[in-house]
């Protein structure tokens, strides 16, 4: 008995030495007016830039070792301390040292409540309105990417208000397909959504997969239903639930029309078998091998695919209703370049920015085998490839103004309410209706707590 | 030693209580003071965390901006969520697959590895220890591709002709906690094996004899004589497998994420994923801190059985 009170007041010494309520009250970053901003960042002294960005995979860490080397080569004052980890371990430690004593000067943040709404919210991100007005951002992206970087009071309304952010590269869901099968097939790549629909039927029925789908890691199947989100319900519907403009609800009968199409296709066979214990990547080397007609997925995958099918690879925009219609599709931008609100040398990490965005870093990115968010590019990527259909397709949605967000931007919980529930209605667990009615459930207890 | 030597000293039937008294008090400072380094490092890395967990699950946190109170209600939550609830349901039922199924599974190979003369047995307990020694990373991301659609277990189903059994494992809402499970049985099994293995040899030779005599079967054997003199062995093997069940993370994080649905989450991942994702630190904690009580009530369960029974 002696030991549980000992051990009972070791504990509570430990509670007591503890004690003190955690966290810290919400700071308030202040900005600059436009007229204070130094570009003059060659005199600014001997100044040592601390960023923390997640591009490690091949192309894009090329991209911005060479950037960072161009940059330090302009200006020899400034240092760069670059510190790049992969995308989670990064999602993973960025709030920590953002609340920690010396947070870096630039950081990649992920869109969405999550991550920069909660950074936005206790005031650790930098507001970036008069750095964007002295370099002119507003004008090197469309509205659509900087509305993804914004936040209004104080991280609480996603969509608008105070820019925090701008991005390097673009990204877009669209629809691999295998030129040799389609012809194989006698089948053209499909110019109308029922074109599309009709050509699954048609290569089920000649005894091959239609689409390559692996959906163990839960979130790809985010990016099928967003699809057919998007040509069902249409642009305004699904923006308007992300960016939670009232009246907007999930229980509607497009939306319904969508996630009963998706389980459908499962049902149909249209997706690979056992999809829900099929790897996201398991499905895409198949792709590569010829195993699926179609994948559907972002356009991060081309390098990979690329190597495995070279000129057999193909990339089209989810066909719209008639053909040379307005395409819609998920999509928008990587992550955003942000400036912490207590770095020491925002100007000069405002300047960094500038350039890893500019005409010239575009050009990098393309020779580097990535799509950049921005235009214009004046390099391109060697006509026939699947990367220059990829370019074609982004300028071809971003002048139709036809992106629309991850639906996981939506609700701080919706990542997992709509994951968890993807794979109920892939697996027939559960009906389109009731679906519906647990996103929505999640949606409108979101929206009370805003009002 | 320090505890003999204060039982001894303190004696009241000693003479020149008081000197002796002072003596013990100075004794015993010196004592604490020779654990004083290792008390410390206790204290901070261990201690104060957990007083700081504790502290942090009765406020609503998202780790970034100022707290705000939330008494017991994270703790209430665990038990009024449905989502968190199952959590914990499915880590009670993978203590079968951890712990019940490799323990009895390792008595009958203890026995048939220890009757009569079996050549390369040595062989054989390395065979059956070799998972323990292989990091959980890789033997969650080997046993994903043999569960995978057209995996290795699928196609040997295949081909002895079982088509119907067929399945993508780890994606079926029935099959998928099932198959996380069964590989934590075949991780546990090779550790269970060696500690009986061990313990087996401290068994007196004529107690077999002796049920022999009495015509005992092979099954009377193992239960007369193999588990009463495996006591001790299997309240250690009980123990380490409950605490590796309860606090498996590895596996479902690499395996499933908890999938399909939310057929496979578990505690651990819990926490990690409320901490880490979905910026909730204060439930993270209750979670946390309600694993760790859980944990400690079972092992204590099983140690004191382990203890009746010998005594």
């Amino acid at each position: 008995m002696k030991i549980t009170y000992l051990a009972a007041a070791v504990v509570g010494v430990a509670v007591l030495a503890a004690a003190c309520t955690p966290g810290k009250k919400a700071a308030k970053p202040t900005e600059k007016p436009t007229s204070a901003i130094s570009t003059d960042i060659a005199s600014a002294g001997k100044v040592t830039l601390s960023v923390w960005d997640q591009e490690v995979r091949g192309g894009q860490n090329a991209e911005i070792t060479q950037l960072n080397k161009e940059f330090m080569a302009k200006y020899p004052n400034v240092t760069i301390k670059r510190n790049s980890k992969s995308f989670t371990n990064l999602k993973d430690t960025l709030k920590l040292a953002l609340s920690g004593q010396n947070p870096p000067d630039v950081v990649e943040a992920n869109q969405g409540y999550p991550d920069m709404g909660a950074f936005v919210k206790a005031g650790f991100l930098q507001p970036l309105d008069s750095y964007a007005q002295k370099y002119s951002w507003r004008s090197r992206y469309p509205k659509t990417l900087l509305d993804l970087n914004s936040f209004g009071s104080n991280g609480t309304a996603f969509g608008s208000g105070t820019l925090y952010g701008i991005s390097q590269t673009g990204e877009i869901v669209g629809i691999y397909y295998n030129k040799q099968k389609l012809s194989q097939l006698g089948i053209k790549p499909p110019t109308t959504w029922a074109d599309f629909e009709a050509a699954l039927g048609k290569i089920k029925t000649a005894g091959q997969l239609p689409i390559a789908f692996g959906n163990k890691d839960q979130w790809p199947a985010i990016h099928e239903f967003g699809v057919l989100q998007g040509q069902l319900a249409g642009k305004d519907a699904v923006r308007n639930l992300v960016f939670g403009k009232s009246g907007a609800t999930w229980d509607s009968a497009q939306n319904t029309q969508a996630a009963t199409l998706l389980q459908t296709w499962a049902r149909n066979g249209y997706l690979s078998p056992g999809t829900n214990g099929l790897g996201y990547d398991q499905a895409a080397a198949d792709f590569g091998k010829g195993t699926g007609v179609f994948l559907i997925t972002g356009t991060w995958e081309v390098a990979d695919l690329q190597k495995t099918m070279s000129s057999n690879l193909g990339f089209m925009l989810p066909p719209p209703a008639s053909a040379g219609g307005s395409p819609v599709t998920t999509g928008g931008q990587g992550l955003a370049w942000s400036i912490t609100a207590r770095s020491k040398h925002a100007d000069v990490a405002a300047a960094y920015l500038d350039f890893i965005t500019n005409a010239h870093a575009a050009d990098v990115m393309t020779q580097t085998g990535n799509l950049p968010a921005m235009r214009p590019a004046s390099a391109q990527p060697p006509a026939g490839t699947a990367l220059a259909d990829i370019f074609a397709a982004w300028k071809t949605v971003s002048d139709a103004d036809g992106e629309v967000p991850y639906l996981d931007y939506t609700t701080p919980s919706f990542y997992d309410t709509l994951t968890a529930n993807l794979q109920k209605l892939l697996g027939g667990k559960q009906s389109p209706k009731s679906f519906l009615g647990t996103l929505q459930h999640d949606y409108s207890d979101f929206q009370k707590t805003k009002k | 030693m320090v505890v003999t030597d204060r039982a001894t000293l303190g004696r009241p039937t000693r003479p020149r209580v008081a000197r002796s008294s002072r003596k013990r008090r100075r004794r015993s400072l010196i004592a604490y003071l020779y654990i004083l380094p290792a008390l410390a490092v206790y204290g901070v890395f261990l201690l104060f965390p957990l007083g700081r967990s504790v502290w942090i699950s009765l406020f609503h946190w998202d780790g970034l901006t100022l707290a705000t109170w939330a008494g017991f209600s994270n703790y209430v939550d665990i038990f009024s969520d449905g989502s968190l609830r199952s959590a914990f349901e499915h880590a009670l039922i993978l203590i079968v697959f951890y712990s019940v199924l490799p323990v009895c599974l390792a008595l009958l190979l203890t026995m048939s590895l220890s009757r009569g003369r079996i050549r390369g047995r040595t062989f054989f307990r390395t065979v059956f220890f070799l998972p323990q020694v292989i990091a959980m990373v890789v033997v969650a991301t080997a046993w994903s591709a043999i569960y995978s659609p057209d995996g290795v277990l699928n196609k040997f189903l295949d081909a002895i002709g079982l088509h119907v059994l067929t399945r993508p494992w780890l994606g079926d809402f029935s099959w998928a906690l099932p198959a996380v499970g069964l590989i934590g049985t075949w991780v546990e099994v090779g550790l269970c094996v060696v500690l009986f293995m061990a313990g087996i040899q401290k068994i007196p030779i004529e107690r077999y004899e002796a049920a022999r005599i009495d015509g005992c079967g092979a099954l009377r054997e193992l239960l007369a004589v193999t588990v009463p003199g495996l006591r001790g062995e299997i309240a250690v093997a009980l123990t380490l497998t409950v605490v590796a069940a309860l606090r498996n993370f590895d596996l479902v994080y690499i395996t499933t994420h908890g999938g399909p649905g939310t057929s496979t989450t578990v505690p651990a991942f819990e926490v990690y994923h409320r901490a880490f994702e979905t910026n909730q630190v204060g439930s993270a904690c209750a979670i946390g801190v309600t694993l760790a009580v859980l944990i400690f009530l079972i092992t204590l369960v099983i140690t004191r059985i382990a203890e009746r029974g010998e005594a």
